[in-house]
Order: structure tokens, then C-alpha cells, then sequence
């Protein structure tokens, strides 16, 4: 891997740019891998990256059936933060976000990681309760957290409006400011470049149709580019998850939803941070661009077509112009939608299946992106050993049937 | 935005509903009964399929009334709209 850094850049100036090389090889599928990973999303890749970094196994393929990072990845409004409610979240969350704060010297490519602050805001009294507790809670377990009154969320984000006659007054917020946003394209690309380097196999247009199984145990998969064998096959198919687990006859308890974004026309810079609402249901932040990133709430019924409802578009607009009034006049560039794998307790499953050597990582729903790089971790050290990360042990599979839930829903504020 | 035919009211615009998830799950007759495994499925797990699909509606802003629908998880198509108890209709292409 050729790496960047400013000689390089002053370097291949000199030929006008047309000498860096590609990011990673347009690899061939073979016919066996020690390691198959379904997805070449963030998750997916990293997960190629640290079973190579962190366990030495680097013979290793990730399979997409469409393009690196065309999943969520790249659909996503790139929110980060790690302000949960409950133990064990706060934990794995945490873990990611100590990695975002050295991901891009340890890919050695920018992923513009923007710790900005993350607001989330209160509207009724019960609202405030739950932020005031949460950022206790977020406290006790190390992670920063501040409760804003509503003179001093003005303060840190001058145009939102607090006026306290309006239909969702703004009572306070809770502020992580060691939250941001990061650039969803070069996360995809700074793993798949990183695990490439290191030796894995990514092919792109090879979708997988079919999982191997006999005797109980996993020994590969068929896909659009002929049968692969495997030692172990780690499925991180995010709204494909289900799809996936068919393949190998076990049910999940996800659902797979459309979840909408859009981004306004790019104008000055006016909003300096990130800025979420549980319960008129939106969240915005600006780009470098200055386009205004939005995101709605899922729409009810279930999808795999990445198109959604233009109500649930048209609700949130009016939730962001209650708060932001200033935006009345700005118009939408474009809309798109993601299919997310929405869990009942809106946690993830990063574990074992009832499939010998074939291991799972799916359920991010709506709040994946900023776990990338602690879920490729973690997920990583459970392919490689067949155990759990003590980190990703409360996440299993089996939590639905001994009752051990880890209800985000309501607890995590909204759940991006 | 779906058009929704209401086996009472007839089509009307999706926001007038509620969605009620996966039809036909039903409810094990002697709860206490069963091992945990089966009241793990009855709760939490569902098909969650990628084509036709017979989901729970509810005319929230109209009859109130719940129903089924046969509707495709890919074009979003409609096939069939059914009350509650009566025979379901075959998926499009299958006899099932
Ligand atoms: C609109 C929107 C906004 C969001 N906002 C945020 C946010 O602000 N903050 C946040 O933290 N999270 C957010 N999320 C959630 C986040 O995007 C996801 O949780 C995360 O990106 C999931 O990553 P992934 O790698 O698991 O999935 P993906 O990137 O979807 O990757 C899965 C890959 O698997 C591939 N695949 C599926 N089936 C097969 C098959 N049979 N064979 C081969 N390949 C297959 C897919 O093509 C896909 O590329 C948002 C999501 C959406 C849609
Ligand atoms: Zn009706």
C-alpha cells in the first residue's frame, strides 16, 4: 500500500495527480477462504481489516453483491456518538468511539472525523428527566456528557428556537461533545483499502445466493460467482440479514424498514454541531459542503426497496422547521432511503448462530455507522477465537430467549 | 405513499393507517406450557421476507378497523386485502 502523507502528495503534484495508484485490487473470487465475510459495508470491511490486524488472519474474502460501501454505509447521516443509556451499550459504543478518535492515522486516511457535539433535546418534562439520567448514567461509566438548560443549549447553538410558546419548547438538552459526524465514504474506503493491503480478497458484484451446511457446520457459500468454500462465514448483511439467516434455515427477530434522508441545497455555514430531537423525531447537521444533512424516522412497513413514504419525509420537515424556523425557505436537493434491520430491543446481534462457524453481526438499525469500527472489532474477535469480545457478549443471539434485552428504544435518545 | 384498499372504506392514502407488522402469528394457547425456545419465536422472531408478504393494517383515521394485506416488500405491490378470519388468499404465483 502506498501510503499518503504530504511528500506523496507534493510528489505526484508533479505529474498532475494521474500516478496514485488504486485504493484496493479488483481481487477474483478462488475457490476457499479461511474467513468469508458477507457485506462490504463499514461493518463488514472492518471486520476483514481487524481479523487481519488484530488475529493474523488474512485469508480472508468480503462479498458484495453490489458496491463497496453502497449498503447504509453510504446512505447514512454519519451521526457519532456514544451517550447510551445502559451498561453494556455505553460500553461497545465507547469502544468505537475511542477508535474513531485514532481511525484515520490508523488507516492513514482521513476519515474526517468532526467532533462537533451532539445535542439531544428535551421537550417535555419527561424528556428532561431521561436526559438528566442519562447523562448521570453516561458519567458513572466514563463517557463525557453535559445537561444544557435552555439559555445555554441558545448558547451553544444559536439558531435554534427556544421559545417556550412553541408546539415542542425546547426545556434543555444533553451534550456529548466528543460526538461529531465522520465522512461515510472514506470509512468504507479506508478499510477496504487497509484490509486490501493486508491481503483480503474484496470482490464487488458477487452476491451470495446460498450457504453451505452439513453436519451442523458451515463449509461455505454459492454466490453469482460460483461456489466458495469456508472455514467460517461472518454474515453482515445489515437489512439483507434476514435474507441471509434463511439461507442457512434459522429465523431472525429483525425487520427490515426503509429509513429516509435528504439534504437541502448547500448554503453558508450556520450550525456548527449536530443537533437531534427524540421526540419531534429529527436530526440535522451541516457538511463541509454546506448542505443540511436530515434524517426521518423509519417508515412502518416493512421493506427491502430502498424507497420509502413521503409522509415520513413531510412529518419530519415540520419537526425541523418548529425548531430551526430559519430554514423555512431552503429547498431539498435530493431524498433517498437505506433498508435498516430494526431489532425489538434496537440493539444489535454480534455472536454465534445455530450454525457451527457461521457467525453474525446484523440489527444496527438505524444507529450502525458510528459503531463501525467497535463492531469489525469485536465481531472480529468472536469469528477468530468462536467466542465472544466480552464487549459483544450481552449482544447475542440467544438474549431473545432468556429474556437478557438490552431495551434501547426508549433509553438511548433517538437511535442514530 | 401506498394506496391502501380498506376492506371497509375502500383505497385511501397510507398515512390514514397503522402498521401491525407480520399477520397470522398466532398466540400459543397454553402459554405456561410452552419451553422458552417457542415463546422466543412467538414474540421476537419473524420471516421478515424479501417478496410477497401478508402483513397486519389498521384503519387508524377511518374505520378503525384491522385487517391483512398481501403486499410485495420490493415494488410495494398490493395483491390482496382480507378481514381478519376470512380465507387468506394465495400469494401471487405460489397456491400457498
Ligand atoms: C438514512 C439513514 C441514516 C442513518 N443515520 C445514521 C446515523 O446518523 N448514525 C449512525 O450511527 N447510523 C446511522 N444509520 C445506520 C447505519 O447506516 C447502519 O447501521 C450501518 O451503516 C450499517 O453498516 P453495515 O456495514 O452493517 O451495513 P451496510 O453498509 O448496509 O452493508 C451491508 C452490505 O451487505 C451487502 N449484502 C447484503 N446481502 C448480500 C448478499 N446476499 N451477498 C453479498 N452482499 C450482500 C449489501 O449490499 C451491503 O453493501 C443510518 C441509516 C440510514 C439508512
Ligand atoms: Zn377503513
Amino acid at each position: 500500500m502506498q501510503r499518503f502523507s504530504f511528500f506523496q502528495l507534493a510528489l505526484n503534484a508533479l505529474d498532475r495527480h494521474r500516478a496514485w495508484p488504486a485504493y484496493w485490487r479488483d481481487a477474483q473470487p478462488r475457490d476457499a477462504y479461511d474467513v468469508v465475510v458477507v457485506g462490504a459495508g463499514g461493518h463488514g470491511l472492518a471486520t476483514a481489516y481487524y481479523l487481519a490486524k488484530n488475529h493474523g488472519i488474512t485469508n480472508v474474502a468480503v462479498l458484495e453483491k453490489g458496491w463497496l460501501g453502497g449498503g447504509n454505509t453510504g446512505r447514512n447521516t454519519t451521526i457519532i456518538r456514544s451517550n447510551y443509556l445502559w451498561d453494556e451499550s455505553a460500553r461497545l459504543y465507547e469502544h468505537s468511539l475511542k477508535l474513531w478518535e485514532g481511525l484515520s492515522a490508523d488507516l492513514n486516511l482521513n476519515v474526517m472525523l468532526s467532533q462537533r457535539g451532539v445535542l439531544n433535546l428535551a421537550h417535555t418534562l419527561h424528556d428532561v428527566r431521561e436526559g438528566v439520567r442519562r447523562v448521570q448514567a453516561n458519567r458513572l461509566n466514563g463517557i463525557d456528557g453535559e445537561w444544557l438548560s435552555p439559555e445555554e443549549v441558545r448558547e451553544f447553538c444559536p439558531i435554534i428556537d427556544i421559545d417556550a410558546r412553541r408546539r415542542h419548547p425546547v426545556l434543555g438538552a444533553t451534550l456529548q461533545r466528543r460526538g461529531g459526524v465522520a465522512r461515510h465514504d472514506a470509512v468504507a474506503w479506508g478499510y477496504a483499502r487497509a484490509a486490501d493491503a493486508r491481503g483480503v480478497d474484496i470482490i464487488q458484484n458477487c452476491e451470495v445466493t446460498g450457504i453451505d451446511v452439513a453436519g451442523g457446520r458451515v463449509t461455505g457459500v454459492q454466490t453469482t460467482r460460483g461456489a466458495i468454500k469456508a472455514g467460517k462465514v461472518a454474515l453482515v448483511g445489515a437489512g439483507h440479514s434476514s435474507v441471509l439467516a434463511g439461507m442457512a434455515g434459522f429465523r431472525l427477530p429483525v425487520q427490515s424498514h426503509p429509513l429516509q434522508a435528504l439534504v437541502s441545497e448547500p448554503i453558508k455555514p450556520v450550525l456548527d454541531c449536530v443537533v437531534m430531537s427524540n421526540a419531534v423525531h429529527v436530526y440535522v447537521s451541516q457538511s463541509d459542503k454546506g448542505e443540511l444533512v436530515m434524517g426521518a424516522g423509519i417508515d412502518a412497513f416493512n421493506s427491502y426497496a430502498q424507497r420509502g413514504s413521503f409522509h415520513v419525509v413531510e412529518h419530519q420537515m415540520g419537526a425541523l422547521l418548529e425548531l430551526f424556523p430559519i430554514f423555512s425557505r431552503l429547498r431539498m436537493m435530493r431524498t433517498w432511503a437505506g433498508i435498516v434491520d430494526v431489532c425489538p430491543d434496537a440493539s444489535p446481534i454480534i455472536g454465534r448462530t445455530p450454525v457451527d462457524g457461521l457467525f453474525l453481526n446484523c440489527g444496527w438499525g438505524t444507529g450502525g455507522f458510528k459503531a463501525t469500527p467497535g463492531s469489525g472489532w469485536v465481531f472480529a474477535h468472536t469469528v477468530a477465537t468462536g467466542e465472544p469480545h466480552p464487549l459483544n457478549a450481552p449482544f447475542s443471539l440467544d438474549r431473545f430467549t432468556t429474556g437478557a434485552l438490552i431495551d434501547e428504544h426508549g433509553a438511548a435518545a433517538v437511535a442514530h | 405513499m401506498l394506496l391502501i384498499p380498506c376492506p371497509w372504506c375502500g383505497p385511501r392514502e397510507e398515512s390514514e393507517f397503522a402498521n401491525g407488522g407480520e399477520a397470522h402469528i398466532a398466540r400459543p394457547l397454553d402459554p405456561a406450557a410452552v419451553p422458552e425456545a417457542d415463546w422466543a419465536d412467538y414474540v421476537f422472531l419473524r420471516d421478515n421476507p424479501k417478496g410477497w408478504m401478508r402483513e397486519r393494517w389498521m384503519h387508524a383515521q377511518g374505520c378503525r378497523r384491522w385487517f391483512n394485506l398481501v403486499r410485495h416488500t420490493v415494488t410495494h405491490e398490493i395483491a390482496a386485502a382480507y378481514p381478519p378470519g376470512a380465507e387468506r388468499p394465495p400469494l401471487p404465483g405460489t397456491t400457498a
